[in-house]
Protein backbone atom coordinates (compact mmCIF):
# COMPACT_ATOMS: atom_id res chain seq x y z
CA UNK A 1 0.00 0.00 0.00
CA UNK A 2 1.94 3.40 -0.86
CA UNK A 3 1.12 6.76 -0.03
CA UNK A 4 -1.50 8.67 -2.16
CA UNK A 5 -2.51 11.91 -2.34
CA UNK A 6 -5.66 11.07 -0.10
CA UNK A 7 -3.81 10.25 3.36
CA UNK A 8 -2.02 13.32 3.31
CA UNK A 9 -5.09 15.47 2.73
CA UNK A 10 -7.37 13.37 5.36
CA UNK A 11 -4.30 13.99 7.96
CA UNK A 12 -4.64 17.24 7.17
CA UNK A 13 -8.70 17.57 7.48
CA UNK A 14 -8.34 15.75 10.99
CA UNK A 15 -5.63 18.06 11.92
CA UNK A 16 -8.23 20.94 11.15
CA UNK A 17 -11.21 19.68 12.97
CA UNK A 18 -8.74 19.01 16.26
CA UNK A 19 -7.93 22.86 15.82
CA UNK A 20 -11.92 23.23 15.60
CA UNK A 21 -12.60 21.42 18.54
CA UNK A 22 -10.11 23.22 20.54
CA UNK A 23 -11.72 26.52 19.58
CA UNK A 24 -14.81 25.20 20.91
CA UNK A 25 -13.59 24.08 24.31
CA UNK A 26 -11.35 26.73 24.87
CA UNK A 27 -13.48 29.68 24.28
CA UNK A 28 -12.33 31.13 27.39
CA UNK A 29 -8.76 30.51 27.33
CA UNK A 30 -6.97 33.27 24.75
CA UNK A 31 -3.53 31.56 24.49
CA UNK A 32 -4.85 28.33 23.71
CA UNK A 33 -7.32 29.53 21.09
CA UNK A 34 -3.83 31.54 19.27
CA UNK A 35 -2.21 27.83 19.08
CA UNK A 36 -5.56 26.42 17.75
CA UNK A 37 -5.18 28.75 15.35
CA UNK A 38 -1.57 27.96 14.28
CA UNK A 39 -2.79 24.28 14.11
CA UNK A 40 -5.37 25.41 11.40
CA UNK A 41 -2.40 27.57 9.31
CA UNK A 42 -0.26 23.82 9.54
CA UNK A 43 -3.41 21.64 8.43
CA UNK A 44 -3.84 24.23 5.38
CA UNK A 45 -0.10 24.24 4.74
CA UNK A 46 -0.13 20.65 4.58
CA UNK A 47 -3.04 20.36 1.94
CA UNK A 48 -0.48 22.72 0.15
CA UNK A 49 2.67 20.90 0.44
CA UNK A 50 0.61 17.58 -0.38
CA UNK A 51 -0.61 19.07 -3.69
CA UNK A 52 2.26 20.69 -4.76
CA UNK A 53 4.25 17.27 -4.46
CA UNK A 54 1.79 15.34 -6.21
CA UNK A 55 1.24 17.85 -8.98
CA UNK A 56 4.72 18.42 -9.31
CA UNK A 57 3.57 22.34 -8.78
CA UNK A 58 6.46 24.41 -7.04
CA UNK A 59 4.17 26.88 -6.76
CA UNK A 60 2.23 25.39 -4.01
CA UNK A 61 5.28 25.96 -1.90
CA UNK A 62 5.82 29.39 -2.30
CA UNK A 63 1.95 29.92 -0.95
CA UNK A 64 3.33 28.21 1.97
CA UNK A 65 6.33 30.26 2.56
CA UNK A 66 4.03 33.14 2.15
CA UNK A 67 1.50 31.92 4.90
CA UNK A 68 4.41 30.71 7.03
CA UNK A 69 5.42 34.71 6.64
CA UNK A 70 1.84 36.27 7.73
CA UNK A 71 1.24 33.33 10.52
CA UNK A 72 4.44 34.49 12.14
CA UNK A 73 3.04 37.76 12.10
CA UNK A 74 0.06 37.52 13.06
CA UNK A 75 1.50 35.33 16.06
CA UNK A 76 3.71 38.23 17.01
CA UNK A 77 0.95 40.82 17.34
CA UNK A 78 -1.35 38.62 18.95
CA UNK A 79 0.88 37.62 21.78
CA UNK A 80 1.23 41.31 22.05
CA UNK A 81 -1.58 42.19 22.80
CA UNK A 82 -2.45 39.43 25.01
CA UNK A 83 0.30 41.16 27.02
CA UNK A 84 -1.06 44.30 26.93
CA UNK A 85 -4.54 42.92 27.27
CA UNK A 86 -3.02 40.73 30.94
CA UNK A 87 -1.64 44.14 31.90
CA UNK A 88 -4.47 45.98 31.69
CA UNK A 89 -6.81 43.65 32.68
CA UNK A 90 -4.96 40.98 34.95
CA UNK A 91 -6.85 37.82 33.22
CA UNK A 92 -6.50 36.38 29.66
CA UNK A 93 -10.57 35.23 29.79
CA UNK A 94 -12.27 36.21 26.72
CA UNK A 95 -15.14 36.84 28.38
CA UNK A 96 -13.72 39.62 30.60
CA UNK A 97 -13.59 41.56 27.30
CA UNK A 98 -17.25 42.94 27.41
CA UNK A 99 -16.19 46.57 28.13
CA UNK A 100 -17.22 47.24 24.78
CA UNK A 101 -20.17 47.12 24.20
CA UNK A 102 -21.58 47.49 20.80
CA UNK B 1 3.99 -1.50 2.91
CA UNK B 2 7.04 0.39 2.60
CA UNK B 3 8.83 2.11 5.04
CA UNK B 4 7.88 5.19 4.08
CA UNK B 5 4.30 4.59 4.88
CA UNK B 6 5.11 3.22 7.73
CA UNK B 7 6.85 6.79 8.69
CA UNK B 8 4.04 8.17 7.28
CA UNK B 9 1.57 6.51 10.25
CA UNK B 10 4.02 7.15 12.85
CA UNK B 11 4.38 10.55 12.22
CA UNK B 12 0.79 11.07 11.78
CA UNK B 13 0.00 9.58 14.97
CA UNK B 14 2.39 11.25 17.11
CA UNK B 15 1.06 15.22 14.94
CA UNK B 16 -2.47 14.18 16.31
CA UNK B 17 -1.68 12.97 19.04
CA UNK B 18 0.22 16.21 20.04
CA UNK B 19 -2.97 18.59 18.40
CA UNK B 20 -5.10 16.74 20.69
CA UNK B 21 -2.73 17.58 24.03
CA UNK B 22 -2.19 20.97 22.49
CA UNK B 23 -6.22 21.44 23.13
CA UNK B 24 -6.55 19.60 26.12
CA UNK B 25 -4.13 20.54 28.62
CA UNK B 26 -4.38 21.59 31.51
CA UNK B 27 -1.19 23.53 31.47
CA UNK B 28 -0.40 26.13 28.64
CA UNK B 29 2.73 25.53 29.17
CA UNK B 30 2.66 21.84 28.56
CA UNK B 31 0.17 22.84 25.55
CA UNK B 32 2.91 24.84 24.08
CA UNK B 33 5.35 22.18 24.34
CA UNK B 34 2.79 19.72 22.82
CA UNK B 35 2.75 22.22 19.61
CA UNK B 36 6.00 22.28 19.12
CA UNK B 37 5.81 18.04 18.86
CA UNK B 38 3.34 18.42 16.42
CA UNK B 39 5.04 21.26 14.36
CA UNK B 40 8.20 19.27 14.33
CA UNK B 41 6.27 16.24 13.11
CA UNK B 42 4.49 18.18 10.40
CA UNK B 43 8.07 19.09 9.48
CA UNK B 44 8.82 15.18 9.26
CA UNK B 45 5.89 14.70 6.73
CA UNK B 46 6.87 17.52 4.94
CA UNK B 47 10.36 16.02 4.06
CA UNK B 48 8.25 13.08 3.18
CA UNK B 49 6.67 14.93 0.64
CA UNK B 50 10.19 16.20 -0.51
CA UNK B 51 9.48 20.16 0.95
CA UNK B 52 13.43 20.08 2.50
CA UNK B 53 13.24 23.90 2.59
CA UNK B 54 10.07 24.46 3.87
CA UNK B 55 10.35 21.79 6.74
CA UNK B 56 13.77 23.34 7.71
CA UNK B 57 12.19 26.98 7.69
CA UNK B 58 9.43 25.11 9.84
CA UNK B 59 11.61 23.62 12.43
CA UNK B 60 13.90 26.62 12.06
CA UNK B 61 11.86 29.97 12.25
CA UNK B 62 8.61 28.17 13.65
CA UNK B 63 9.98 26.31 16.15
CA UNK B 64 12.85 28.23 16.70
CA UNK B 65 11.69 31.83 17.21
CA UNK B 66 7.70 32.03 17.16
CA UNK B 67 6.78 28.97 19.70
CA UNK B 68 9.70 30.32 21.86
CA UNK B 69 7.86 33.78 21.83
CA UNK B 70 4.44 31.78 22.97
CA UNK B 71 6.23 29.99 25.92
CA UNK B 72 7.95 33.01 26.53
CA UNK B 73 4.71 34.64 26.77
CA UNK B 74 2.88 31.67 28.69
CA UNK B 75 5.97 31.89 31.24
CA UNK B 76 5.46 35.77 31.30
CA UNK B 77 1.67 35.89 32.76
CA UNK B 78 0.15 34.42 35.74
CA UNK B 79 -2.92 32.74 34.75
CA UNK B 80 -5.30 30.96 36.90
CA UNK B 81 -5.81 27.85 35.25
CA UNK B 82 -8.96 27.03 36.69
CA UNK B 83 -10.57 30.16 36.71
CA UNK B 84 -9.83 29.85 33.06
CA UNK B 85 -11.07 26.45 32.34
CA UNK B 86 -14.38 26.57 34.28
CA UNK B 87 -16.95 25.63 31.68
CA UNK B 88 -14.36 23.28 30.00
CA UNK B 89 -16.61 20.24 29.57
CA UNK B 90 -19.84 21.94 28.96
CA UNK B 91 -18.81 22.38 25.11
CA UNK B 92 -17.36 19.16 24.42
CA UNK B 93 -20.63 17.72 22.71
CA UNK B 94 -21.22 20.60 20.90
CA UNK B 95 -17.66 20.69 19.59
CA UNK B 96 -16.74 16.99 18.87
CA UNK B 97 -19.95 16.41 16.82
CA UNK B 98 -18.77 19.68 14.54
CA UNK B 99 -15.02 18.65 14.60
CA UNK B 100 -16.15 14.82 13.59
CA UNK B 101 -18.63 16.37 10.84
CA UNK B 102 -16.05 18.35 9.27
CA UNK B 103 -13.27 15.59 9.38
CA UNK B 104 -15.73 12.73 7.97
CA UNK B 105 -16.89 15.67 5.07
CA UNK B 106 -13.49 16.32 4.34
CA UNK B 107 -12.53 12.82 4.70
CA UNK B 108 -14.94 11.62 2.28
CA UNK B 109 -14.66 14.13 -0.31
CA UNK B 110 -10.73 13.70 0.17
CA UNK B 111 -10.58 9.75 0.20
CA UNK B 112 -12.56 9.40 -3.33
CA UNK B 113 -11.19 12.35 -5.23
CA UNK B 114 -7.75 11.95 -4.42
CA UNK B 115 -7.13 8.26 -3.37
CA UNK B 116 -6.40 7.20 -7.45
CA UNK B 117 -3.66 9.73 -7.35
CA UNK B 118 -0.27 8.25 -6.31
CA UNK B 119 3.47 8.72 -6.32
CA UNK B 120 4.75 11.22 -8.84
CA UNK B 121 7.40 10.11 -11.09
CA UNK B 122 11.03 11.01 -10.55
CA UNK B 123 11.99 14.27 -11.76
CA UNK B 124 13.37 13.44 -14.85
CA UNK B 125 17.69 13.75 -14.42
CA UNK B 126 18.48 17.40 -16.23
CA UNK B 127 22.08 17.14 -17.71
CA UNK B 128 24.74 20.09 -17.84
CA UNK B 129 26.91 20.98 -20.80
CA UNK B 130 29.49 18.47 -19.66
CA UNK B 131 26.58 16.09 -19.44
CA UNK B 132 26.81 15.11 -15.88
CA UNK B 133 23.43 14.99 -14.29
CA UNK B 134 22.77 18.36 -11.79
CA UNK B 135 21.11 16.77 -8.68
CA UNK B 136 17.67 18.26 -8.04
CA UNK B 137 17.15 20.58 -5.68
CA UNK B 138 14.47 21.85 -3.37
CA UNK B 139 15.98 24.49 -2.37
CA UNK B 140 16.81 25.86 -5.93
CA UNK B 141 13.62 25.28 -7.34
CA UNK B 142 11.84 27.19 -4.61
CA UNK B 143 14.44 30.42 -4.98
CA UNK B 144 14.22 30.83 -8.15
CA UNK B 145 10.47 30.91 -8.20
CA UNK B 146 10.80 33.62 -5.47
CA UNK B 147 13.04 35.89 -6.90
CA UNK B 148 11.91 35.69 -9.85
CA UNK B 149 8.01 35.26 -10.25
CA UNK B 150 7.45 35.88 -6.99
CA UNK B 151 9.36 38.97 -6.52
CA UNK B 152 7.07 41.80 -5.43
CA UNK B 153 5.01 39.16 -2.70
CA UNK B 154 8.21 38.65 -1.38
CA UNK B 155 8.98 42.52 -0.73
CA UNK B 156 5.30 43.17 0.28
CA UNK B 157 6.03 40.13 2.96
CA UNK B 158 9.11 41.43 4.24
CA UNK B 159 6.86 45.09 4.62
CA UNK B 160 4.55 42.38 6.49
CA UNK B 161 7.30 41.59 8.94
CA UNK B 162 8.24 44.33 9.59
CA UNK B 163 5.12 46.00 10.47
CA UNK B 164 4.40 43.42 12.50
CA UNK B 165 7.42 44.01 14.29
CA UNK B 166 7.30 47.67 14.62
CA UNK B 167 3.47 47.20 16.09
CA UNK B 168 4.61 44.57 18.22
CA UNK B 169 7.18 46.68 19.51
CA UNK B 170 5.31 49.50 19.78
CA UNK B 171 2.15 47.81 21.54
CA UNK B 172 4.31 46.52 24.63
CA UNK B 173 6.40 49.40 24.89
CA UNK B 174 6.13 50.88 28.58
CA UNK B 175 7.70 53.99 29.78
CA UNK B 176 8.46 53.53 33.60
CA UNK B 177 6.99 55.99 35.61
CA UNK B 178 10.10 56.96 37.77
CA UNK B 179 12.54 57.63 35.12
CA UNK B 180 14.56 60.74 34.66
CA UNK B 181 15.41 60.77 31.25
CA UNK B 182 14.60 64.42 29.53
CA UNK B 183 11.58 65.00 26.90
CA UNK B 184 13.53 67.08 23.87
CA UNK B 185 10.13 67.80 22.90
CA UNK B 186 9.14 69.29 25.59
CA UNK B 187 12.59 71.26 25.84
CA UNK B 188 12.44 72.72 22.62
CA UNK B 189 9.06 74.13 22.85
CA UNK B 190 9.79 76.00 26.15
CA UNK B 191 9.75 80.09 25.83
CA UNK B 192 11.69 82.13 27.76
CA UNK B 193 8.70 83.60 29.56
CA UNK B 194 7.96 79.91 31.03
CA UNK B 195 11.39 80.09 32.70
CA UNK B 196 12.42 83.92 33.59
CA UNK B 197 10.01 85.87 35.41
CA UNK B 198 11.70 89.97 35.18
CA UNK B 199 10.98 91.69 38.78
CA UNK B 200 11.62 95.38 39.27
CA UNK B 201 13.69 95.56 42.26
CA UNK B 202 14.49 99.01 43.45
CA UNK B 203 18.35 98.83 43.96
CA UNK B 204 18.05 101.03 47.58
CA UNK B 205 15.62 100.89 49.84
CA UNK B 206 15.15 102.34 53.58
CA UNK B 207 15.63 99.61 56.26
CA UNK B 208 12.08 99.61 57.98
CA UNK B 209 11.48 100.63 61.34
CA UNK B 210 12.18 97.96 64.07
CA UNK B 211 8.53 96.76 65.46
CA UNK B 212 8.19 98.67 69.15
CA UNK B 213 9.14 95.33 71.25
CA UNK B 214 8.99 97.21 74.30
CA UNK B 215 5.00 98.26 74.11
CA UNK B 216 4.62 94.57 73.87
CA UNK B 217 6.67 93.06 76.94
CA UNK B 218 4.49 95.96 79.20
CA UNK B 219 1.39 94.72 77.55
CA UNK B 220 2.25 91.13 78.80
CA UNK B 221 3.20 92.25 82.11
CA UNK B 222 0.06 94.09 82.40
Amino acid sequence: MTLTLGHFLTLGAMLFAMAVIGIFLNRRNLIVLLMAIELMLLAVNMNFVAFSHYLGDMHGQVFVFFILTVAAAESAIGLAILVLLFRNKSSINAEDLNTLKG
Amino acid sequence: MDAKTGFFYLFSVVLLYAAFRVITARNPVHAVLHLILAFSQAAAIWLLLKAEFLAIALVLVYLGAVMVLFLFVVMMLDIHIDHVRRGFWRHFPLAAFIGALIALEMGAVLMTGFRGMDEPKAVAVMVDAAGQAIPYSNTRALGKLLYTEYLYPVEIAAVILLVAMIAAIALTLRQRKDNKTISPSEQIRVRASDRVAMVQVPATRKAEEPAPVAAAVEEKKA
